[in-house]
């Protein structure tokens, strides 16, 4: 067997790593199996972003534990605002690091066949689902790199499952601490819903600790069967030395929809891939993005929606507020193959530079295949205005709070048409956060 | 409140290296409303974007205090907050920022932090100036002038004026595209500002405003100079008669900032 250098880990460590965990062979398998693809399989490619000297790979501890959470009154502060700790009868899930801390699922949906759980029990409890859908449909471990190691190395995330003709009326909510300098995220969310079924899934990804260097690298499978609607809210905001490769993506079966509520808050180096697939015909995808870059981040952000069913439509809008010597590439992608008829791609990127050093760049891509659709794209990259500063300042409003306005006015139109309130609200007060 | 003093001394005003004042000397005092008058390209705005700090704008010599305060050391949220306010010829649009947010912001940028406007004082003064400049309350939840028509803005500008109550207010052809009615209305919300504690300035090519808010002072700017003041009765004769014997008496052949 070849020694690897590249990595931190080899198949020695990942055999004990699974077995620790006593997981079913499949997975062990699947896992090693990544592992030898990690090794050889080059990084994604984030179009415009040179990413090949980050760190995706580099950690200190792949494994480590941490205390659950006995209640909520336990939690700090910060967790305490993201979740409405008075609802009595909510659908939580609370992972410290990469430990499950915190799951609260209603009765009422226990008894209607939901499915909500850590991954790791998932695996154990509901093996036969798990293993017909990690991995296998919208996402697969030998894509890149990242995937490979995502497969290999996966040591947190959650699994829902809603039954046939189930509707969730209440969010699913999941909250990824991570308060561990030393952690490692190697997360992974499957979230399947079958026919005719209607849920809504929040996550937050927040750190607490400011390590020097991290790594996160978190894969989300929607798979969304016949006639289902899927609402999928993610607010990131994970500290500034971690670097991300952050995976969504979904798969629309007939007349499904799939909607996205984005929150890219990350401080670190992020490169982000959202795709819906449109398999089946009459599916819907809508994808709406903000973004807040700072600092000396760089951030490279692929919106793709795929046309393969007949009638389908897909939906993008991102704004991105750039600040200090942040930087950015807006890549949205509208693909209709063949055969795809009468389908609709429309895409909006906007990218506003609050300072000199800032960069945005947006990428409208188009790529059809077929005829008869209609298709749209706009996209605007561009400065603050300085007269919009000066004229809120003539009414003896600070620089400062003046251009708190305009972005806040400018990231207005995607925020308020989240579909989630709740990613709404958590969004409007990271925005003042960061933005302040 | 004591009345305030604007005092402009020789200001010289240039943008992208041109000069376009040369030398304005003006006082304004609380209680006093003064109209600056003279055809396009005189001047006029420059002198009302100087005065505020629009950006472009560089002042090469010249004073302007308001209240002995050095008004040309100041930030333009800092000549804001001491008491001076500018309604533009053109307001920008802010997309996202509803015109209400944007009004309170104003007024609270000039109070303590913890002594905020209440939110019902706030909501019954803006209600009943609208009521009073004819404005459909619909616009106070509107993006700030986004869309708004031309007669909207202007409103929308002497709104401001109402509600953050400056010690000294510039307004820059405020009357330019309005019918008669809305400035009528416009007039009347000026007027209602009257008292010893504020201060006008009107910048207009047209005597019609002022058939509505009688100055005190009219001033007829060319070359980039305050050439001639008088009383009310001068915007009369300019009426009647234009411009044309004043540039014969002082001997001005073109009366622009030449270019």
């Amino acid at each position: 067997m070849t020694v690897e250098t590249n990595l931190p880990v080899d198949q020695e460590y990942i055999r004990s790593f699974s077995a620790e965990k006593g997981e079913a062979q499949w997975l062990a398998d699947l896992r090693l199996a990544a592992l030898d693809k990690a090794e050889e399989l080059p990084l994604p490619i984030a179009e415009k972003t040179k990413i090949n000297k980050w760190n995706f790979t580099q950690f200190t501890s792949h494994s480590v534990k941490s205390e659950p959470f006995a209640s909520l009154g336990e939690l700090p502060e910060e967790l305490k605002s993201l979740i409405n700790v008075e609802e009595v009868n909510k659908n939580l899930y609370i992972q410290r690091n990469q430990t499950p801390a915190f799951l609260s699922v209603s009765q009422d949906l226990t008894d209607q066949g939901v499915i909500f759980t850590d991954i790791a029990t998932a695996v154990k409890e509901h093996g036969d689902l798990v293993q017909k859908y990690f991995m296998t449909d919208a996402v697969k471990p030998d894509e890149h790199k990242l995937t490979a190691l995502h497969a290999a190395l996966v040591n947190g995330g959650a699994f829902l499952y809603v039954p046939k003709n189930v509707e969730v009326k209440e969010p699913i909510q999941a909250v990824y601490v991570h308060d561990n300098e030393e952690a490692a995220l190697f997360n992974h969310v499957l979230i399947v819903a079958d026919d005719n079924s209607v849920v809504t899934y929040v996550e937050n990804y927040v750190s607490t600790v400011a390590p020097e260097s991290g790594v996160a690298n978190i894969i989300a499978e929607v798979i969304a069967g016949t006639n289902t609607k899927v609402v999928y809210g993610a607010v990131d905001n994970l500290a500034s030395g971690v670097t991300t490769y952050v995976n969504r993506r979904g798969t629309a079966g007939r007349d499904a929809r799939i909607e996205w509520a984005l929150g890219m808050m990350n401080d670190g180096d992020t490169v982000s891939e959202n795709v819906t697939n449109l398999m089946g015909d009459g599916s819907f995808a809508d994808t709406k993005q903000v973004v807040v870059g700072r600092g000396n981040q760089s951030e490279n952000f692929t919106t793709k929606v795929v046309h393969f069913g007949k009638n389908t439509e897909g939906f993008i809008l991102k704004h991105g507020v750039m600040k200090d010597a942040a930087k950015s590439i807006f890549n949205g992608i509208g693909k209709i193959e063949h055969g795809a008829s009468k389908s609709n791609a429309v895409q909006e990127s906007r990218v506003l530079m609050l300072s000199e050093k800032a960069r945005g760049d947006a990428n409208p891509i188009l790529l059809i295949d077929e005829d008869d659709v209609t298709a749209g794209h706009a996209a605007s990259v561009g400065r603050v205005d300085p007269l919009q500063l000066y004229y809120l300042m003539s009414r003896g409003i600070t620089q400062q709070e003046a251009e708190r306005l305009v972005i806040h006015g400018f990231l207005a139109p995607v925020v308020e048409k989240l579909p989630i309130e709740g990613v709404k609200k958590q969004l409007t007060e990271v925005i003042e956060r960061k933005v302040r | 409140m004591t009345a305030s003093t604007l005092i402009i001394k020789d200001l010289h005003v240039a943008i992208d290296g041109k000069e376009i004042l040369k030398g304005v000397n003006l006082e304004i005092k609380g209680g006093e409303f003064h109209a600056i008058m003279g055809p396009n390209g005189t001047g006029k705005s420059t002198l009302s974007a100087a005065i505020m700090g629009h950006p472009k704008y560089e002042v090469t010599s010249g004073s302007i205090e308001l209240d002995g305060e050095d008004v040309l050391e100041m930030e333009v949220d800092e000549r804001a907050r001491a008491g001076l306010f500018l309604a533009m010829q053109y307001p920008s649009e802010i997309s996202g920022v509803t015109n209400a947010d944007f009004l309170r912001s104003s007024i609270n940028s000039r109070r303590e932090e913890g002594n905020e406007i209440s939110l019902m004082k706030f909501i019954r003064e803006m209600d009943s100036k609208m009521d009073l400049l004819e404005m459909d309350q619909d616009m106070a939840q509107r993006y700030l002038n986004e869309g708004f028509s031309g007669g909207e803005k202007k409103r929308n500008e002497i709104l401001q004026l109402m509600m953050i109550k400056p010690k000294i207010a510039i307004l820059d052809e405020i009357d330019s595209g309005l019918d008669i009615d809305a400035l009528k209305v416009v007039a009347e919300g000026i007027n209602e500002m009257r008292g010893e504690s504020f201060g006008c300035l009107m910048i207009t090519h047209y005597q019609r405003l002022l058939n509505y808010i009688t100055p005190d002072h009219v001033h007829v700017m060319m070359e980039g100079r305050i050439v001639k003041s008088g009383g009310a009765e001068l915007a009369h004769r300019l009426e009647a008669e234009g411009y044309d014997w004043i540039k014969q008496e002082l001997g001005i052949e073109d009366e622009t900032v030449s270019q």
